[in-house]
């Protein structure tokens, strides 16, 4: 929806999944190279690494997807 | 390895890159809101998000005004305690409801193009039902955001050990700006975006929960270990959704088909998707029949996946969960674990944030904790702005001032909004000092709510009834409910006259006592409809069938329409609950 064409949701939920993954994600990277003390159940899986990264896809899709220029297109 | 989350007294400790994606949430809500204000200049775009929206949008701001974290702690506390049967509010506790709001109801909401639900029965029923539904609604709704407000803060104190005053004023306060700046339309950016928030701090926990309990058998065999060990002979009761409703005393609700078919699913339900205006108010923002139609249909069909992110992870924490010494770690109730912190319990409701802390290292814990916040202060937003548009249109415009103008009611939408906060900050405090006022609250709510339905229905489908028989039916209705709620209050005993046993649970007395408040207020209704004069044919166009011509959605295929999509809906219900039989 583009709100009076100022603003489109989902463009908002697009950059909130990025910049939330890419930290994430960052997060995760970081636990891989210095684990932490107190791991977390299951950590062997590196969920931060790969649900990191499939929150930023999606995100980055999200933007590309329904940023100003498209829309504009 | 252990989970990181035992040994402390606060449930979660919160590292750097948790509080940036909280703090990143809170700039996010607050930007929304003032690049909105731009487009809230008329009443129809403060209140009504300048019925522009597309169904998708429509939908899942429908869906998520109810997915609040109220709901979702509270829901997998209740699949804790009363294991699978509490999918029974998700399914057919909600999509029935759902499709007969966009089939057969929402025609009627869109065409008379009103601006709420008391608004429709003041055309149906006269100012007499409008008066006692909207103040009513007024009431209760900002008193559930204060409630809202208040476990938001508990919570956070409990999880995160956070300050309780902190946590109230910066949510009313944030909630007041985007609110008070962008109206609905600003509501509804945030409940959309809520949505996917949730379902990316919380889809983790089931399926690496699922892994760690070997799987759905794996997850049945241990709850039934851990059960029969506490005692408890209903173990393989927790897992089964129906096959265990023949009697009261087969399952862990204290329930029997009955309540869950007819009490849950044709009037709970049923009054609460299609009659409360929060939920309805956010599919009257579609931009046109067909979307409006959609809209819930759409709302339908995540509801029935909301019980992965949210039951599953009740069972899994039933399952999995230890204490630091290795035994099962057995929740208790929250008042318990909540009052008395130094014994070291945990809530039934702390659950979530359990099973978020076994799972979540830094980051994914943050997102987690956001979409918490996320979810309470959209149940606040939802609240306050619904609140907003029933005072300025139910209360200010028809009682009031009657010749309000368009700028005057944006206005006064604005200061409600105001009022709508500081109202809730006291009901959040007065809360706090006696946390019973809680469910007082959430008790008082549903005395409206299914003699509501019963009222809205009959005055959809049947032209006989009178405007004198809308006002005494909803009236005696709600009595009716006040006054078996108070009933049992007062003498427990009565239980087994109201819900038929006295094994019944909290919310089996729920589901009898919304049964019978309908039944009475629809007997009422047709009684004193027989009695009194009917409105003329030429009145109740475009409020009644069989005196309305519902206009075209538009030519479209099949798979586009919404009688096709709503079939495809009722196939996917049918077979989830075969499924979990």
């Amino acid at each position: 929806m583009d709100s009076k064409n100022v603003l489109s949701i989902w463009l908002v939920v697009g950059f909130s999944l990025l910049v939330n993954g890419v930290l994430i994600l960052g997060a995760g990277l970081y636990e891989l190279i210095y684990p932490p003390l107190h791991k977390v159940v299951l950590y062997e899986y590196h969920a931060s690494i790969w649900w990191g990264a499939i929150l930023a896809i999606i995100g980055a899709i999200y933007c590309l997807r329904f940023g100003p220029k498209r829309r504009k297109g | 390895m252990r989970p990181a989350t035992m040994s402390t007294s606060t449930l979660v400790h919160l590292s750097p890159v948790d509080l940036a994606i909280i703090i990143f949430y809170f700039a996010l809500v607050l930007a929304i809101g003032f690049i909105l204000k731009k487009s809230s200049g008329t009443s129809e775009d403060f209140f009504l998000a300048g019925r522009e929206m597309t169904a998708w949008v429509a939908g899942l701001a429908f869906l998520s005004a109810n997915l609040g974290s109220l709901e979702l702690m509270g829901w997998a506390g209740n699949a804790y305690k009363y294991g699978i049967l509490a999918a029974h509010w998700y399914w057919i506790g909600a999509i029935p409801a759902m499709l007969f709001l966009a089939l057969v109801m929402m025609p009627f909401y869109y065409i008379c193009k009103t601006h709420s639900v008391p608004g429709y029965l003041k055309l149906r029923f006269g100012a007499g039902a409008q008066t006692l539904s909207s103040i009513s609604f007024a009431f209760m709704t900002v008193l559930m955001s204060g409630v809202n407000m208040y476990a938001m803060a508990v919570v956070m104190k409990v999880v995160l050990g956070w300050n309780m005053h902190t946590s109230i004023w910066v949510s009313s306060v944030t909630v007041l700006a985007y609110v008070a700046l962008g109206g609905l339309r600003s509501a509804i950016f945030n409940e959309v975006l809520q949505f996917f928030l949730i379902w990316a701090g919380a889809l983790l926990i089931p399926i690496l929960g699922l892994i760690e309990a070997g799987g759905w058998d794996g997850m049945k065999a241990r709850i039934l270990a851990n059960l029969t060990a506490q005692g408890n002979a209903q173990g393989g009761s927790f897992t089964h959704l129906w096959s265990t409703l023949g009697t009261f005393e087969a399952n862990p609700m204290g329930i029997n088909w009955v309540g869950i078919v007819f009490g849950l699913g044709a009037i709970i339900s049923m009054g609460y998707w299609t009659t409360d205006f929060l939920v309805v108010q956010r599919v009257m923002t579609a931009k046109d029949l067909r979307s409006a139609k959609l809209a819930p249909i759409i709302g339908a069909n995540f509801k029935m996946l909301v019980p992965f992110i949210v039951i599953l992870p009740g069972l899994l924490g039933l399952a999995l969960l230890r204490d630091g010494s290795g035994n099962v770690l057995k929740l208790v109730s929250n008042d318990l674990a909540w009052n008395s912190p130094q014994l070291g319990l945990h809530g039934y409701d702390e659950v979530l944030p359990l099973m978020l802390a076994r799972y979540c290292g830094p980051g994914l814990l943050g997102l987690g904790i956001t979409a918490l916040i996320a979810g309470f202060m959209s149940g606040m937003a939802g609240n306050v702005s619904a609140f907003t548009t029933v005072w300025t249109y139910d209360i200010y415009g028809a009682m009031i001032n009657k010749n309000a103008t368009d700028e005057q009611k944006v206005k006064v939408g604005r200061w409600c909004t105001v009022w709508g906060v500081i109202i809730s900050i006291v009901t959040a405090y007065m809360c706090k000092e006696a946390s019973s006022i809680m469910d007082y609250v959430q008790a008082l709510f549903s005395f409206f709510i299914a003699p509501l339905f019963g009222t809205v229905l009959l005055g959809m489908l049947w032209k006989r009834a009178t405007k004198a028989g809308g006002f005494w039916g909803l009236l005696a209705g709600t009595a009716a409910s006040i006054g078996m709620w108070a009933w049992v209050k007062l003498d427990p005993g009565a239980v087994r006259y109201i819900a038929m046993s006295t094994a019944a649970q909290d919310q089996a007395q729920n589901m009898f006592r919304a049964l019978w408040s309908c039944l009475i207020g629809v007997v009422v209704l047709v009684v004193v409809s027989f009695v009194t004069e009917p409105k003329s044919a030429a009145e109740l166009k475009g409020l009644v069938y069989g005196e309305t011509v519902i206009p075209s959605e538009g030519k479209f295929a099949f798979y586009q329409r919404p009688l096709f999509w709503a079939g495809v809906t009722t196939l996917m219900f049918v077979i989830v609950n075969v499924c979990f039989w």
